[in-house]
């Protein structure tokens, strides 16, 4: 029920057998598949072995290291050379989101009230070089990229907030040479692990399928270079890394598949191209010359009319929810949004089907009127803020009504957008058009993604000096649960001075107390209906205005093998088993 | 001619010392004197909610927390001692010549642009081979018969060549040549001593895009040049004196009129090896001016440093040489 969209559900029911045969993991291939077949199904499932898997990328990751790394496509990338403690099992859509033990040899054993959680390790996982993994490695790996971050910055620091405190505050393994370590972890012997955190953490299975939990031999680490030469656990290694240019994985001989249900090491090499020209990706994608964009944000603008276009080209295509939400954030501490009724106002007030068109029109998105995507578990169907249209005309009657009780007459704002991202640009310009109309004029201030959150949007100090008023957002999951997507945009705990997500400032101390207390629930469905709750507490604030529930447009290599689109990782295909037809 | 040379590098490195001291400014005390503290330049080199004491590791470690020409003698200094960063267990060394290290890609910056050199100077000689043969001879017989149906349609075309973009050109080159018929398959750069075969191969269409936009320039300007020489009094004295057409255009018209071309050879070589931007960015080829658009976009400022004082060293290299090649075209020219 969770999926509302269309094209979907007839693709579920046009390729149900695709998903019988997919599933059963062996023979048949179908390059024949419809639209959006690898959101229901395996498509081409096959266990045929050999060849290279050739993927392409328009940009390059900062980093391929697993403790160092935020980006959705490395996270599902870096699984075919790191092994986490859990991970996701390769599912089409949200079948994908089932976590599964990697490393770890079964899910977390919680005790203490959810307090602490212990893993074993299995028994015979080796490194690339023939050396046996141990817990300490793991351990090694969460004190790395969770306790050096003025080394390692790039990942998330969720480990560094939940785990307890050491007296003196652990500084990190590259300064602290004590032989413990950090405290909090301990590894009483080479196949366990045992967490413990300052409060109870349900979920802390997610939490340990990031990468930041592939164990990494401190011996071989290389701090920020490590990135050059990861060690491998996984069922590919490292054979040429050329920063920039191009990644070539090789079959690691010190891989077993009797320690990896998970994994088939199809390929006989994997290469990532990297700095490829978007169109030129699209058009090597159709050509066969590369089988996945390993970015998976989907093909550009003049790619996608072609497609669409074309009913042979566009039944290689997916159209795949992302666990993403396109929005726009209030700044409830700037003036007038400072009051509740102005930011009401401005929920009746943005024409969201117009925002939508600039957006790319729906094939990139459902007008949105949650904070929770229709992907993520704890979603639920409402809106507190209808909208009525006639013809294509917004009635302004409820945002005017309400832009009267705010009393705030005629403003003048500031929004902000990223100027490398043109329809996030185009959608900010739909907005200020249809903010005037009510009296708000708003102008738009542009920057660069890659000081969007830690010189301007992200930082409160910028946005109160500007008179920022509103911040053009795109978000997506950490971790594909409520808590995952609501902790770092509406947590008034997660507001920093930079590098800040909760771009409307909330801090609501009913929503603070909701997030706490539904992340120690061990109860899944009580902390479903706790984010249902929290997605309508935020809603009443109007401290966030949705817009679109964030699709992806990607073309399905017909060459390419077990391609099954992944809500885990933001509508990308599972990247773990992708081989290549003969 | 061999003190000018001396005194000409002097000057050269006078320059780009300039220029270095200039661009080290522009990133790293413009930003200062527009209010940004050095907090919030080290914060762009730390993720999400950066500790104080993240800050400050970052400031200590970067040298950020020194004066800025602090900063840039200990660049200068880098050059020639070359400098050790602390990002692990062990420190990652900036050999010398340190013209800067990427504190977000942690790669050295003159290594990065060596592997890089020979993709952007083979994009950039290949189609100034092209460009100057075809819009130099296009230009002559364009000047040679000016109003003629072939004047006016070598015009036309050139005109195009200057007005049509080049990630349009580029763009259309890969579209019909790669992927509607496909001659030149796309492939990354392939080394020239490794297979000159496929060296030239994969870079046919850069070469031939990026000539098409350049030759339409210098046909122009050579035809222009042509037609001013073409009618100079020692011209028709040359022809008086009974020498043959083809001796009267090559050697004394076409001599002449190549002192502005090699000008502007010389400045567009030079701009061309820096980094060919667009080119590189269209065909996915690897070279300086990729570099120089992604650590732009990446905000890199040691990687962009490094490009612009390449860029620079190339632009007074390619000048020298123009200038030397004035003596040696023509004979009015002294050096001294």
């Amino acid at each position: 029920m969770r999926r509302s969209v269309p094209v979907a559900a007839v693709a579920a029911l046009t390729s149900a057998g695709l998903l019988l045969a997919g599933c059963s993991g062996k023979g048949s291939s179908d390059s024949s598949a419809e639209a959006n077949a690898a959101t229901t199904s395996v498509v081409n499932a096959s266990d045929a072995k050999g060849g290279t898997v050739t993927y392409a990328m328009s940009d390059a990751p900062e980093s391929f290291d697993p403790g160092n790394t935020y980006y959705a496509f490395v996270y599902n990338f870096s699984r075919l050379y790191a092994r986490p403690l859990t991970t996701f099992k390769p599912g089409p859509g949200t079948k994908g989101e089932e976590l599964a033990p990697d490393l770890a040899e079964s899910m977390g054993k919680p005790s203490d009230g959810g307090k602490t959680w212990t893993y074993k390790i299995r028994k015979g996982v080796k490194y690339e070089d023939g050396t046996t993994v141990t817990s300490q490695d793991v351990k090694y790996a969460v004190e790395r990229s969770n306790f050096a971050r003025d080394i390692l910055s790039l990942g998330p620091n969720y480990f560094q907030q939940f785990l307890q405190d050491n007296d003196g505050g652990y500084k990190g393994p590259y300064k602290d040479k004590s032989k413990d370590g950090l405290k909090s972890i301990e590894t009483p012997d080479p196949q366990t692990i045992v967490f413990h955190l300052k409060q109870p953490f349900a979920e802390f299975d997610y939490l340990v399928s990031a990468p930041q939990t592939a164990p990494v031999p401190q011996a071989k680490d290389k701090g920020a270079d490590y990135t050059k030469s990861v060690v491998s656990t996984g069922s590919y290694k490292f054979e040429n890394y050329q920063e920039g240019k191009q990644l070539t994985l090789v079959r690691n001989p010190n891989w077993s598949a009797r320690t990896d249900p998970l994994r088939k090491q199809l390929p006989d090499k994997i290469v990532l191209n990297l700095k490829v020209a978007q169109s030129t990706i699209d058009k090597d994608l159709q050509s066969g010359n590369t089988l996945v964009d390993m970015a998976g944000r989907g093909v550009d603008g003049q790619t996608q009319a072609q497609l669409l276009t074309d009913p042979k080209l566009k039944a290689s295509t997916d159209n795949a929810l992302g666990q993403r939400l396109v929005y726009t954030a209030l700044n409830t501490k700037v003036a007038p949004f400072d009051n509740v009724e102005c930011r009401k106002a401005v929920e009746y007030a943005i024409d969201k089907k117009a925002v939508q068109t600039a957006l790319g029109g729906p094939i990139r998105g459902e007008i949105a009127s949650t904070v929770l995507p229709t992907d993520i578990a704890g979603y639920q169907k409402y809106d507190l803020y209808p909208q009525k249209y006639s013809g294509d005309n917004l009635d302004l009657t409820e945002a005017k009504k309400h832009w009267a009780k705010c009393g705030a007459g005629n403003v003048s704002t500031t929004i902000l957008a990223r100027n490398d991202r043109q329809d996030e640009v185009d959608a900010a310009t739909s907005v200020i058009g249809s903010l005037k109309k009510i009296g708000i004029n708003a102008k738009i201030q542009s920057y660069p993604t890659s000081k969007y959150f830690s010189d301007y949007a992200g930082v409160p100090a910028f946005n109160k000096s500007n008179n920022v008023g509103l911040i053009m957002m795109q978000w997506g999951a950490d971790f594909p649960t409520g808590y995952g997507y609501l902790q770092q945009i509406l947590n008034g705990k997660a507001i920093s001075q930079s590098g800040n997500s909760n771009l409307s400032e909330l801090d609501d101390p009913e929503i603070n107390n909701l997030l706490n207390s539904a992340i120690a629930n061990t109860d899944k469905g009580a902390r479903e209906k706790a984010y249902a709750d929290i997605d309508k507490k935020a809603m009443e604030q109007a401290a966030i205005v949705p817009l679109t529930y964030f699709k992806v447009l990607m073309y399905r290599s017909p060459k390419a093998t077990n391609l099954v689109s992944t809500s885990a990782f933001s509508g990308e295909y599972d990247y773990l088993n992708i081989g290549v037809k003969k | 001619m061999f003190s000018y040379i001396i005194r000409r590098l002097i000057s050269a490195v006078i320059l780009l010392l300039i220029v270095s001291a200039v661009t080290f400014g522009i990133f790293f005390l413009l930003p200062k004197l527009a209010g940004q503290s050095t907090d919030q330049l080290a914060q762009q080199y730390i993720g999400k909610a950066p500790t104080t004491a993240d800050i400050a590791a970052v400031k200590k470690n970067l040298g950020l927390d020194k004066p800025v020409y602090e900063q840039y003698w200990e660049f200068l200094k880098g050059i020639f001692v070359g400098v050790d960063y602390k990002f692990g267990p062990d420190a990652a060394k900036c050999h010398v010549p340190c013209f800067g290290y990427s504190f977000k890609t942690h790669i050295e910056v003159w290594p990065e642009i060596q592997s890089r050199l020979p993709v952007t100077v083979s994009l950039a000689a290949g189609a100034a081979v092209l460009w100057l043969v075809s819009g130099v001879a296009t230009g002559v017989l364009s000047a040679l018969r000016p109003g003629s149906f072939f004047d006016r349609l070598a015009m036309g075309v050139a005109l195009a060549g200057v007005s049509l973009p080049m990630f349009f050109t580029g763009a259309l080159a890969l579209a019909l040549f790669t992927y509607q018929w496909p001659i030149f398959e796309r492939s990354d750069y392939v080394p020239l001593l490794q297979d000159p075969f496929l060296w030239a191969r994969t870079l046919v269409l850069p070469w031939v895009t990026l000539a098409f936009l350049y030759s339409a320039l210098y046909a122009r300007l050579t035809r222009a040049g042509m037609l001013e020489t073409l009618s100079e009094d020692y011209i028709r004295t040359a022809r008086a004196k009974g020498l043959r057409e083809r001796k009267v255009v090559l050697r004394h018209g076409l001599r002449a009129a190549l002192t502005p071309i090699i000008t502007v050879l010389g400045m567009d070589l030079g701009l061309l090896l820096g980094g060919a931007l667009i080119t590189e960015q269209v065909f996915s080829l690897k070279g300086v001016g990729a570099f120089a658009v992604d650590s732009i976009n990446a905000n890199d400022l040691p990687n962009i440093l490094g490009v612009t004082l390449l860029a620079a060293f190339f632009i007074v290299i390619c000048n020298l040489v123009v200038d030397v090649l004035y003596a040696a075209v023509d004979p009015r020219v002294r050096l001294t």
